[in-house]
């Protein structure tokens, strides 16, 4: 597929607009593809965009390594290979007429961007919808001129951790504004995603809020050459993390999170 | 039903197979014994076995002449259907764009003979992975479809042997997936096989060399043969329960023991012959121009496997034998309805330090965390 757009969201952080031709490219929110640039490699990258438009497939990828700094180097016209949609789905369909409470940090927006998409898209389906987003300052936050258009219909609570004078938002780390959410426990679906340490303090606000494990909602991330199910790498206990998962109700993984080493 | 042939007309049957395509099977070529192409019954190892243990593996002399009077060295047949490492696309890069050429897989018709019941068992359970799942591995399926199974039960377990604890040996069940199945029997200087087909193409093959039925007691013959090897194997792997065991000991101590010995070297993945993991890479010509992916071998033993940016989620070796074990005997039930092991022992042989899956097994029971003694 060809790159059509290229867009800087933080430093090291890019958007890449691909355009997937006259078939587009219908997904679920929370599938993710296998990027794959000449010669550097394959990696599993989360699809971002708006579920509505599969005129255009959207990419936010940080450069951390090999291949998403090649995929960050990517300009407008440049090709590369896309594999995919694989994985399960955030169930935006099966939570419609529920409060719906999405907590993530940083980067952890993109998995989530297609759900939160969704739901501005179909608002009067859903209950009260809060977007609680951190980052360490900012200018780490993903999407800005999106939360503004968001936050129209949907109350978004960003979270830094420092910022100068002239910042509205909360101070703090994410986890600590979850209790202050004020949802009603026996309504709310919570969507997260996080790092897997972050995840963990964010379940324990969460239950403390009285979110029961089956309520909450999580992406996961492991190693992974195929997104078929077949290379092994991002076995997490019994569950392939590539075809069982990227997203899971907190309930079936818990015990599996819960161990050392898994 | 079963027919008999003897040890002089084996070469018509090996001729009979040739039609089918190349015939691999159990040879030993410059003191080690692999699958290598066969010609003729010469070149089956006739009047050798093998002795087998924990990190040893020794050919010996035998007093008879049979030909299959051994088990299974390192090579599995994963090796012809799963090649250890193969091409998967090659890439020309090109004015403003790529191109992408998959590889072709093989289309040679191959004849598998000599395989052990454990390896069919073993082969059955890599179709489930590669072929029946959601998606299906194409370069295994295209193998697998040209591969006729001529299997061998075993009459001469090693030490290291525990398919009969496991259902999967010493005898061949009708309902396994072969081509031909076969029998080797010495007996007071006869020299002959039992043969039965478990498909039209072995039934056509059985036909065209116009065998002679067997009489009631060679197969009974046979038959006590299979059972006593049942009775003499080597070492056995108590099943019940396995998999929560497994789940419910993840912090036992004794995987810190094993951690103590195991190298991590990943020995025991690669002869494993249910082993799928694989890793995929790329090389690039000098001149960037034209790239290739290749899909090789991989082993849950390596800290890559499971490396996400910032670090491996299984650092500790006590983790990757863990992981191992736990994926072979407990998780690979719950994805895919089978064990994944079939007790052939090739991981207690070639694992340089010897350690031993069904002594670790044992060893986990006896002091299950969930009540029993620590
Ligand atoms: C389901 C899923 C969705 C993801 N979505 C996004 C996204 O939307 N945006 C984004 O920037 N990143 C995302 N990631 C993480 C991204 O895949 C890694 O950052 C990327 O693989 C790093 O590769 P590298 O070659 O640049 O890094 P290196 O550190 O050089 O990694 C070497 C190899 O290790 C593997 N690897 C390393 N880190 C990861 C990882 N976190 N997950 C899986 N494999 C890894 C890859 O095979 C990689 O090629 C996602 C990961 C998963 C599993
Ligand atoms: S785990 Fe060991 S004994 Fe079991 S099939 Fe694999 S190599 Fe054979
Ligand atoms: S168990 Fe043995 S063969 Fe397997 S990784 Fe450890 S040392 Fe190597």
């Amino acid at each position: 597929m060809t790159v059509s757009k290229v867009e800087k969201e933080t430093r090291g952080t890019f958007t890449l607009e691909l355009d997937p031709g006259e078939s587009g490219f219908p997904f679920l929110p929370g599938q993710f593809n296998m990027l794959y640039v000449f010669g550097n490699g394959e990696v599993p990258i989360s699809i971002s965009g708006d579920p509505e438009r599969p005129d255009i497939l959207v990419h936010t990828v940080r450069a951390v390594g090999k291949v998403s700094k090649a995929l960050c180097r990517l300009r407008p016209g440049d090709v590369l290979g896309v594999r995919g949609p694989y994985g399960s789905s955030w169930p935006v369909d099966a939570c419609r007429e529920r409060d719906i409470l999405f907590v993530t940090g940083g980067l952890g927006l993109a998995p989530l961007r297609p759900a939160v998409f969704h739901i501005f898209n179909h608002r009067r389906d859903y209950g009260k919808v809060i977007l609680l987003y951190g980052a360490r300052s900012p200018d780490r936050l993903l999407y800005t001129k999106e939360l503004e258009t968001w936050s129209r219909a949907l109350r978004v609570e960003p979270a830094v951790g420092s910022a100068g004078p002239d910042w509205k938002g909360h101070v703090g780390i994410v986890t600590n504004f979850i209790a202050r959410m004020d949802c009603d426990p026996a309504q709310t679906k919570a969507m997260i995603c996080s790092s897997e340490s972050m995840m963990r303090s964010m379940i324990s606000e969460l239950n403390l809020l009285g979110i029961p494990d089956r309520e909450i909602h999580l992406t996961l991330e492991r190693n992974m050459k195929c997104g078929l199910g077949l290379c092994g790498h991002c076995q997490l206990g019994p569950t392939f993390v590539c075809k069982n998962g990227p997203v899971y109700s907190y309930d079936r993984v818990k015990e599996l999170l819960a161990k050392r080493e898994l | 039903m079963h027919f008999i042939i003897e040890r002089e007309n084996l070469d018509r049957l090996l001729a009979a197979l040739q039609e089918h395509g190349r015939i691999i099977g159990p040879r030993i070529t410059e003191n080690t014994f692999g699958h290598r192409d066969i010609a003729s019954s010469q070149d089956f190892p006739a009047g050798w076995t093998f002795e087998q243990d924990g990190g040893f593996f020794r050919l010996r002399q035998r007093r008879d002449p049979s030909l299959f009077a051994y088990t299974v060295g390192q090579d599995s047949w994963k090796k012809e259907l799963y090649p250890p490492r193969s091409r998967l696309l090659s890439l020309q890069k090109t004015e403003s764009s790529f191109s992408v050429t998959p590889e072709k897989s093989s289309s040679e018709k191959v004849v598998f003979f000599g395989v052990r019941p454990c390896d069919l068992a073993a082969i059955q359970i890599q179709d489930i992975i590669l072929i029946q799942g959601p998606f299906a591995d194409p370069e295994y399926s295209r193998r697998r479809e040209n591969a006729m199974i001529v299997a061998i039960e075993c009459t001469q377990p090693a030490a290291t042997c525990f398919c009969a604890s496991l259902g999967t040996g010493p005898g061949i069940s009708s309902s396994s997936d072969y081509d031909l199945a076969l029998t080797e029997v010495l007996d007071d200087g006869l020299h002959y096989f039992l043969v039965r087909a478990g498909t039209e193409q072995g039934r056509a093959v059985i036909a065209g060399l116009g065998l002679a039925e067997a009489p009631e007691q060679n197969i009974i013959r046979a038959e006590n043969l299979v059972q006593e090897a049942a009775s003499r194997m080597g070492r056995t792997m108590d099943q019940k329960g396995i998999k929560q065991l497994l789940y419910d000991n993840h912090e036992h101590p004794r995987w810190d023991q094993v951690a103590r010995r195991c190298l991590t070297c990943g020995n025991c993945t690669q002869v494993c012959p249910t082993c799928f993991c694989h890793s995929v890479y790329d090389r690039v010509s000098l001149s960037g121009k034209e790239a290739e992916r290749f899909r090789s071998w991989d082993s849950c033993f390596l800290l890559d496997h499971s490396y996400i940016h910032g670090g491996s989620v299984r650092v500790s070796s006590r983790s990757r034998y863990r992981q191992w074990i736990t994926h072979k005997l407990a998780s690979w039930i719950d994805q895919f309805k089978v064990s994944g092991c079939v007790g052939c022992g090739r991981c207690i042989t070639w694992c340089p330090v010897g350690i031993d899956i069904t002594e670790e097994i044992q060893a986990i029971r006896q002091s299950d965390e969930r009540g029993c003694n620590a």
